[in-house]
């Protein structure tokens, strides 16, 4: 899928998720977002994505939380 | 004209009273008090002869034919307007009564044609009726003056009047006021002269009458008649079902002539005793139901192997076996998450019960959503976090009771219209409304209604006037904090509230971005919070936007905090947009939920519906529609089963929609019609009219009603039989016998349904969700008490701005909506004379704009944004304000969507439909414009003649 629409779509989750909590909660939340609602590829990529590439575009809760979500998702899941 | 299986009571049944007992020709009769004695006669099985009165009106007491005689009162009262007193005797037939009665009929019939064979109205006229109960076959009288011959005004393509039918009962007109509120009729002269006058004396069709028909169901005789019963057809049957069109659900009788082998329905009446409608109904429901058996339906299966091909008719079975084989290759050669479906909010609960299913145990995977995702997504998501439950909280009779009205990103006039006309009854009583919106819709002043104010705020700024009114409430002290502290939790709730005080939340803070005068914001909130039962309406001009599902949390917010949630009369209702939107997303329709909003990924549920269906079924989310454009694109997405959406249309940013579509290997539409994604498609499956089959749509207020079949299917099969054909073919057995069957297994399955049974149904009319031991016979009103999640839950709602922002190039913000003649992509009301008020999409702009660019109404415009651009005419308006336009989007010659763009709500990707930036200029060679555009997105496919 395209990287940068992934990107955008977890920034603007973040978005929500740090306004709603603390830090740490916060990138629960989003991790528990993009568990909830995410298909496995979607998931897969955004972690290989950083994992790779750095997560370059990602806003910081948005990487804190995808790697929460890296942490729960075993690779390759 | 009543419906063929309708028994009038004369007036309408009160709100309930202490009962009272009288008698009534002998017969003891027990009503609620406040009981008119018609109806109580009417309840004892006695009619009392009437003409200006009927059940859905006021007694108005004018035709004096109801007389009856009352011991120990003089005279003789008129029954419809006296009420019921305990003790009464009541006598409707005597001698005296009879002649007076006689006296009546015979001034009636002096002026009306007594040649009644060959009147649409023939055996079902009243006064006819009560001609012969009387016993009156002429007038006494000498010849005079009549009113004949008259012009018949045949000016409206549903209806006409004939005055000379007319007795100025002025049922009509009252119908016009009282249920529609258009006050679109009038009595025009005294005496003789009297007449029935549309507007200042205009045609129908010229008039304010908006073609509901009201006037028309009321009409006691042939004077205001459908033009489909003058062919003389008679009706030989009555079966009720739901309308198929918006989310209010009315219902109907549909009235059947023909043959069994070949039926016709002659004509729609509103149900009177329909749950959701009361009676009423739109020119949607009424008259446009003609597409059923329009021409352009596609009656026959066909197939190609490429898109470039033409269609080659084929058999079910070829084309079933086509399809299947074309998955199983798929699922073969790029895995078994390759494929997926999509479910209709326009189809059954049932219908989109079994293609999620389908999807789920014969797919094996999650690949399935619904078009709910473009529309109110963002409801089920808002409302779930922060009340528990994917729905709205009220029934529609709630706005009875409510004393102020929030009304936000919502038109009910055109988008709901019958609910729109109840919330104008309420208005009319005195009800406050506050609506929020960049356009002024007509409920902002409509004859006898006024918002009390009207914040016209910037397109893509709800959640920033959502908390600055949350910041008067909180700041001036008008929260109703004992509410609060028994029924939400408490952490929430202070961290809400702390965030709306800040500051940067205040009406004046954030008057620079929503446009909106501070001092009106204040009175506002302070009117919602104050004025007694505070109700929120709200449609897609609420969900449609990055911020959709925030702005629901923050309506939801607002009236936790203000304690308006859980009685009649108050409560956060969406007014969803097609039929069974609510049905559809309960039914399990979204990728990462069974029926009754269950995750996937829950073992509990998904071990329930493992067991009944005897399959494996996959934790994981599946893919959302846009997602499954984004993987086609990607290569990982390859086949899509498509049921009654027309995705090419109705979804955003068309360029990107069609170069996903043309990258899948096997697209399968089901549809009425060759939509525009059926120009993608490798198979077409003909779908079934909802007069085609049996079945139950669920609506806005989650009323589960009854769909019945009228004609069997016109291409053999009703949808959820193609779906079942498709199962079996794929090796997954299916083998339900009717509908019922299917409900059943929904009942099983979902704890919000385990009440629910056609048996039931048949016998409540209709059942709101939920539905079980604890409510046998459904909720009208939820969370009553506590929240179903058990405390309600606040969230922070910080406005974050729409990423798509206005520049030199694009200095507009177009926002979308819809009208009251046209729905949806219109591919049922365009194959209607419903074209006749609105034939092509308009482009509004304010006259400021217009004049700056050189546009003058009716004037093509080319409309253009970072995404596309399309051609289509001006109607220069000050609805809209300067610097926003608006258009609709029934049209695929127009395809507004070319223009909207990728943006979508963060939590459920519904796409922002309501802000994009644009340009417009004004144009000369609107062809060559239009051209260019069709050819960039059809480049050699085969276009459907309608739409070509």
């Amino acid at each position: 899928m395209n990287i940068d629409r992934l990107v955008k779509m977890a920034n603007e989750i973040s978005e929500f998720f740090a306004a709603e909590s603390a830090r740490e909660q916060a990138a629960e939340d989003v991790a528990g977002h993009l568990r909830r609602f995410w298909d496995p590829r979607m998931r897969r990529q955004i972690i290989d994505y950083l994992r790779t590439e750095g997560g370059a575009g990602l806003s910081e809760l948005a990487r804190h939380g995808v790697e929460r979500l890296a942490a729960g998702d075993p690779p390759g899941a | 004209m009543f419906a063929l299986d309708h028994h009038d009571h004369g007036t309408a049944a009160p709100v309930a009273g202490a009962p009272v007992t009288l008698q009534i020709d002998g017969h003891e009769v027990t009503v609620p008090t406040g009981t008119s004695v018609m109806r109580a006669a009417a309840l004892a099985g006695v009619d009392v002869p009437k003409l200006c009165a009927t059940d859905t009106l006021k007694a108005f007491g004018s035709c004096r034919l109801c007389l009856v005689q009352i011991e120990g009162r003089r005279g003789y009262p008129a029954s419809c307007t006296t009420l019921v007193e305990a003790g009464m005797k009541v006598t409707t037939q005597s001698p005296q009564l009879h002649k007076l009665r006689r006296g009546v009929i015979d001034l009636y019939v002096s002026d009306h044609p007594l040649e009644c064979e060959g009147c649409p109205a023939d055996g079902h006229c009243e006064l006819q009726s009560m001609a012969a109960a009387v016993g009156v076959t002429h007038s006494s009288y000498a010849p005079g003056a009549v009113h004949r011959p008259l012009e018949v005004d045949g000016s409206n393509p549903y209806f006409q009047f004939d005055p000379q039918l007319c007795i100025v009962c002025s049922r009509c007109v009252r119908a016009c006021d009282e249920v529609q509120g258009t006050f679109a009729l009038t009595v025009q002269g005294r005496g003789f002269a009297s007449k029935i006058s549309a507007s200042e004396d205009q045609p129908f069709m010229d008039s304010e009458c908006v073609s509901c028909g009201a006037c028309v169901e009321a009409c006691p005789t042939a004077a205001l008649s459908e033009k489909a019963l003058t062919r003389g057809v008679p009706r030989t049957q009555a079966v009720t079902t739901t309308c198929a069109y918006c989310g209010v659900g009315c219902s109907f009788t549909a009235e059947v002539g023909g043959t069994a082998e070949a039926p016709e329905v002659l004509r729609m009446v509103p149900n009177r005793d329909g749950d959701a409608n009361h009676g009423h109904a739109c020119v949607k429901g009424r008259f446009a139901y003609g597409y059923a058996t329009h021409s352009d339906r596609q009656l026959k299966p066909m197939i190609r192997k490429s898109i470039r091909e033409p269609w080659r008719e084929v058999s079910w079975d070829e084309a079933i076996g086509y399809a299947v084989s074309e998955i199983r290759r798929i699922q073969a050669k790029y895995g078994r998450d390759a494929v997926g479906g999509i479910t209709s909010s326009r189809c059954t609960n049932e219908e989109t019960f079994l293609v999620q299913k389908l999807v789920r145990a014969a797919f094996g995977n999650n690949n399935v959503d619904t078009c709910a995702r473009v529309c109110h997504s963002p409801t089920g998501y808002g409302l779930k976090s922060t009340l528990g439950e994917s729905a709205g909280t009220q029934a529609f009779t709630s706005v009875r009771e409510a004393d102020v009205i929030l009304l936000i990103g919502a038109n009910p006039t055109d988008g709901h219209p019958v609910f729109g006309s109840q919330m104008k009854q309420r208005l009319r009583e005195g009800a406050k409304l506050i609506v929020i919106d960049p356009r002024a819709i007509s409920l902002v002043r409509t004859p006898h209604v006024a918002a009390t104010f009207h914040l016209q705020l910037q397109p893509g700024t709800n959640v920033a006037m959502l908390n600055a009114l949350a910041h008067v409430v909180v700041s001036e002290g008008l929260t109703r904090e004992p509410y609060v502290a028994e029924r939400c939790e408490a952490p929430s709730y202070q961290r809400w509230k702390a965030f709306v005080s800040e500051p940067r939340n205040s009406p004046e803070a954030l008057a620079e971005v929503t446009g909106v005068p501070a001092e009106l914001v204040r009175a506002a909130a302070r009117l919602y919070a104050t004025g007694g039962n505070g109700a929120i309406y709200y449609g897609l001009g609420v969900t449609e936007h990055s911020q959709g599902s925030t702005a629901v949390m923050a309506l939801a917010n607002l009236a936790m905090a203000t304690g308006n949630i859980g009685r009649e009369g108050v409560g956060v209702n969406p007014l969803r947009g097609q039929n069974n939107v609510q049905g559809s997303c309960d039914m399990g329709s979204f990728p990462h939920e069974f029926s009754g909003y269950r995750h996937v990924s829950d073992p509990v549920a998904r071990a329930l519906f493992e067991q009944s269906w005897g399959v494996r079924l996959d934790a994981e989310p599946g893919l959302r529609i846009p997602n499954m454009f984004e993987a086609a694109l990607d290569g990982t997405f390859r086949a899509l089963y498509v049921q009654g959406e027309d995705i090419v249309q109705s979804d955003p940013d068309t360029n990107h929609v069609t170069r996903a579509m043309e990258a899948m290997e096997c697209v399968i539409v089901q549809d009425l019609f060759l939509n525009e994604t059926a120009q993608f498609a490798h198979v077409f499956l003909p779908g079934s009219s909802f007069l085609e089959k049996d079945g139950t749509f669920t609506n806005a207020e989650r009323r589960i009603s009854r769909v019945r079949r009228v004609m069997p299917p016109r291409a053999g099969y009703a949808d959820w039989e193609v779906t079942m054909l498709l199962s079996n073919a794929l090796g997954y057995p299916m083998s339900y016998r009717h509908a019922s069957e299917i409900m059943d297994e929904i009942a099983r399955l979902t704890p919000t349904f385990t009440g629910v049974s056609y048996e039931k149904l048949d016998r409540l009319g209709s059942i709101q969700w939920p539905c079980n031991d604890a409510a046998p016979e459904g909720t009208p009103t939820m969370h009553v008490g506590h929240f179903v999640r058990g405390k309600g839950r606040f969230f922070v709602t910080e406005y974050v701005a729409t990423p798509e922002r206005v520049n030199s190039r694009f200095p507009l913000i177009l926002t979308t909506g819809r009208i009251l003649s046209q729905y949806n992509v219109g591919a049922q009301t365009r194959r209607t004379d419903n074209v006749v008020w609105h034939a092509e999409d308009l482009l509004e702009i304010h006259p400021h704009d217009a004049e700056t660019r050189g546009i003058a109404d009716g004037d093509w415009v080319g409309l253009a944004s970072r995404s596309g651009e399309t051609v289509l005419r001006a109607r220069v308006s000050d609805r809209i304000a300067p610097g926003v336009v608006y258009t609709t989007f029934h049209f695929p010659q127009t395809q507004a969507n070319v223009v909207t763009t990728e943006n979508s709500d963060w939590a459920t990707n519904c796409p922002e439909y309501k802000v994009t930036a644009v340009q417009v200029v004004r144009i000369s060679q609107a062809e060559a414009w239009r051209t260019r555009a069709a050819q960039a997105r059809y480049a050699g496919r085969t276009r459907d003649p309608a739409h070509a």
